[in-house]
């Protein structure tokens, strides 16, 4: 109980936290002291601020692997990885906000937006159960605000009060599970739970009650099956930066947790692994016969961002270091070509053609490159070479065939002849329907188009030179087993 | 089986009493009632807390539950509303799913811990509780980035909450 041992580096492990509260404060003054037709710069220096601290971080946070501040907070790659992840996307997500209507212009909007970033970077870092449920539950509050943010539009409020009801009751759920993990094992860190568990004396029935319980939450944070009903209403009705913002990084987010709950945590992974096998499947197949019907761009990427989570967790129950750097590497691609796909979605209904899918007939002869930009996503989305969507599949596929899952990756890959279909019907109304009469040109502000830029050049980035960004990954899987 | 202690037969009687009023809380409908009913809650779990040893937790539940967020609720519903009175129904054609899940939920976790022998757990904290927990809250290498990460929480919360309760402004 003393102050003896406290590393002044440890603080610089956390450096890019303390710069995102930092920058939340700045953006909160700047509301109040800019003058009305210059609060754009709100959501500018929300992004451009998130872009310096990644690259902060970058020079003066690299991981060693340490438990740090009293065991709370695991400073290691996988981590780290996750951090850059939810900063980059908060940053894109105020670049793609700074023209929306109700949203835009309000400082309280974007500081929220940080505040979810730090949560979601202490639920990657978390290393004790106490660390990790307040994080998720500072990531929820944020999300439940964002989502319900035009409460004037009964549809964001019925968005905001959907997942505010769905999150605190599976959050509730979890904490059962978490209070479970304390009460068998006496310990709340995750690595001294694993050693508990190691030593043979807690019963199989608490593991996997526990694992369960655990995974309500953590499964509603990622959206899958049987815990994705919140998902399309809320997608659709939330403001649709939110909803870009929502559907990726806090799902990847929950995959953090899933990540060093059950892989450093609960390592008794002979009892709860077949339920997650099940659920992966589920979760593909059921996203997937979902999305085929839908008429609405955003629900349509509801139905498609839960088939990803499928995928991704395909990779997940290979439970190898193959495995979670095939995990984290697809998440990585489906954050960047998500928010590509939102930044479209955005700009189209910001012009009025609504977001029902036949409202982008055309568009091709309309904004040529804004077309680009909608191919080069859902392509990506669907998996096709040499975008990075490509290889975020063929690294899970491998992964779970190389644990012996082969039915599983049959499964996915079946998923994916699907996904490739409605992704390619909504790209036929893009490029072949004839568009509207009088559809002028879609207007495309200078911060979109510099973060659509962004977003596909990353597209194609990460899928023709996969090699080091997966070696990346690996790097930091390694580190967790 | 061990005989019965007085602090057994204390808190099965509070645990009842708490779980009772928490069920009235969300069946009256007289708002005010309901909010009654919450302090009688928060008051049963003020005193779950002092049969673990938690007295300054205890404390702080009648202060800050009963004594703030309670009494504001109460002002809440009386400045607000003027029909006290909820009116609709309570539940809608799903109510018989709900229980089925809820009475399924409560059976296996019943069962489940019933059947666990649970390990002696680290006693409580001797000496002066308080200033124990005050330090473990500000020492580095405890709980001090869980506390500041409530701290920013707290904030989000914060404006989160001024943001959906201020009327808008026409523009928008």
């Amino acid at each position: 109980m003393s102050i003896a041992n406290f590393h002044p580096n440890d603080l610089l492990a956390i450096l890019p936290e303390l710069a995102l509260v930092v920058l939340a404060g700045v953006i909160m003054t700047m509301d109040i002291v800019l003058a009305e037709n210059r609060k754009r710069l709100l959501g500018l220096t929300t992004a451009v601020g998130s872009f310096v601290i990644i690259a902060a971080a970058v020079i003066f946070s690299q991981p060693n692997g340490e438990l740090i501040w009293g065991g709370m907070i695991s400073n290691d790659m996988v981590a780290f990885i996750f951090r850059l992840v939810f900063i980059f996307a908060g940053g894109i997500t105020a670049l793609l906000s700074v023209d929306v209507k109700g949203v835009a212009h309000k400082g309280d909007y974007y500081a929220i937006i940080l505040g979810a970033v730090v949560g979601m970077c202490f639920m990657a870092l978390a290393a004790d159960i106490i660390m990790l449920y307040l994080a998720v539950e500072t990531t929820g509050i944020a999300g439940y605000v964002l989502a319900g943010y035009v409460h004037r539009s009964s549809r964001s409020a019925e968005a905001g009060l959907k997942y505010f009801l769905f999150g605190a009751a599976t959050s509730a759920v979890m904490l059962y599970g978490l209070s479970l993990v304390y009460g068998f094992t006496g310990e709340t860190n995750l690595t001294a739970i694993a050693s508990v568990l190691a030593s043979g004396k807690v019963g199989i029935s608490v593991i996997l009650a526990s694992a369960i319980l655990i995974l309500v939450g953590v499964g509603f944070k990622i959206a899958i099956v049987p815990f994705h009903f919140w998902a399309p209403d809320v997608y659709e009705g939330a403001p649709t930066p939110v909803t870009g913002f929502i559907s990726t990084a806090a799902k990847t987010a929950g995959f953090a947790v899933l990540i060093r709950v059950f892989i450093t945590g609960l390592t008794a992974s002979e009892y709860w692994l077949p339920i997650l096998v099940a659920l992966a499947a589920l979760t593909m197949t059921i996203g997937n016969l979902l999305a085929l019907a839908q008429k609405n761009i955003k629900r349509l990427l509801a139905y498609s961002s839960i088939a990803h989570a499928g995928y991704a967790l395909v990779a997940f129950v290979a439970l190898s270091e193959l495995g979670v750097a095939a995990t984290v590497f697809y998440l990585m691609v489906y954050v960047i070509t998500n928010l590509a796909a939102f930044g479209v979605v955005i700009l189209v209904s910001r012009s009025g053609a609504g977001e029902e899918i036949a409202g982008y007939a055309g568009m091709s002869r309309r904004s040529p490159y804004l077309a680009l930009a909608m191919l080069v996503a859902f392509l990506s989305l669907a998996g096709m070479p040499p975008l990075a969507g490509f290889f975020g599949k063929f690294y899970v596929f491998a992964a779970a065939m190389k644990a012996g899952l082969v039915w599983l990756a049959l499964v996915g890959v079946l998923n994916a002849i699907i996904g490739l279909y409605y992704y390619l019907v909504v790209l036929k109304v893009v490029y072949v329907s004839p568009p509207q009469e009088g559809a002028l040109a879609i207007e495309v502000p200078r911060a979109y188009s510099f973060a659509l830029v962004i977003l596909s050049v990353g597209i194609v980035l990460l899928g023709t030179a996969a090699s080091p960004w997966f070696e990346w990954a690996l790097s930091a899987a390694q580190g967790i087993f | 089986m061990e005989a019965v202690s007085a602090a057994q037969i204390i808190f099965i009687v509070v645990a009842l009493l708490t779980v009772a009023t928490t069920f009235l809380v969300v069946t009256v409908r007289n708002l005010i009632h309901a909010a009654l009913w919450l302090v009688a809650t928060l008051f049963g779990i003020a005193v779950i807390f002092v049969l673990l040893d938690a007295g300054f937790m205890a404390t702080v539940q009648i202060v800050l539950y009963i004594g703030a967020i309670a009494i504001l609720i109460v002002f809440a519903v009386m400045l607000t509303r003027r029909v006290m009175q909820d009116v609709g129904p309570q539940s809608n054609e799903n109510w018989w799913l709900g229980t089925i899940v809820a009475a399924v939920f409560f059976a296996a976790i019943s069962t489940l811990l019933w059947s666990i022998r649970w390990p002696a757990l680290p006693g409580a904290v001797v000496g002066d509780t308080v200033l124990a927990l005050g330090r473990s809250l500000v020492d580095p290498n405890q709980y001090v980035i869980p506390f500041e990460v409530a701290s920013v929480m707290l904030i989000i919360a914060l404006i989160g909450s001024i943001t959906l309760a201020l009327p808008g402004k026409q523009s928008e």
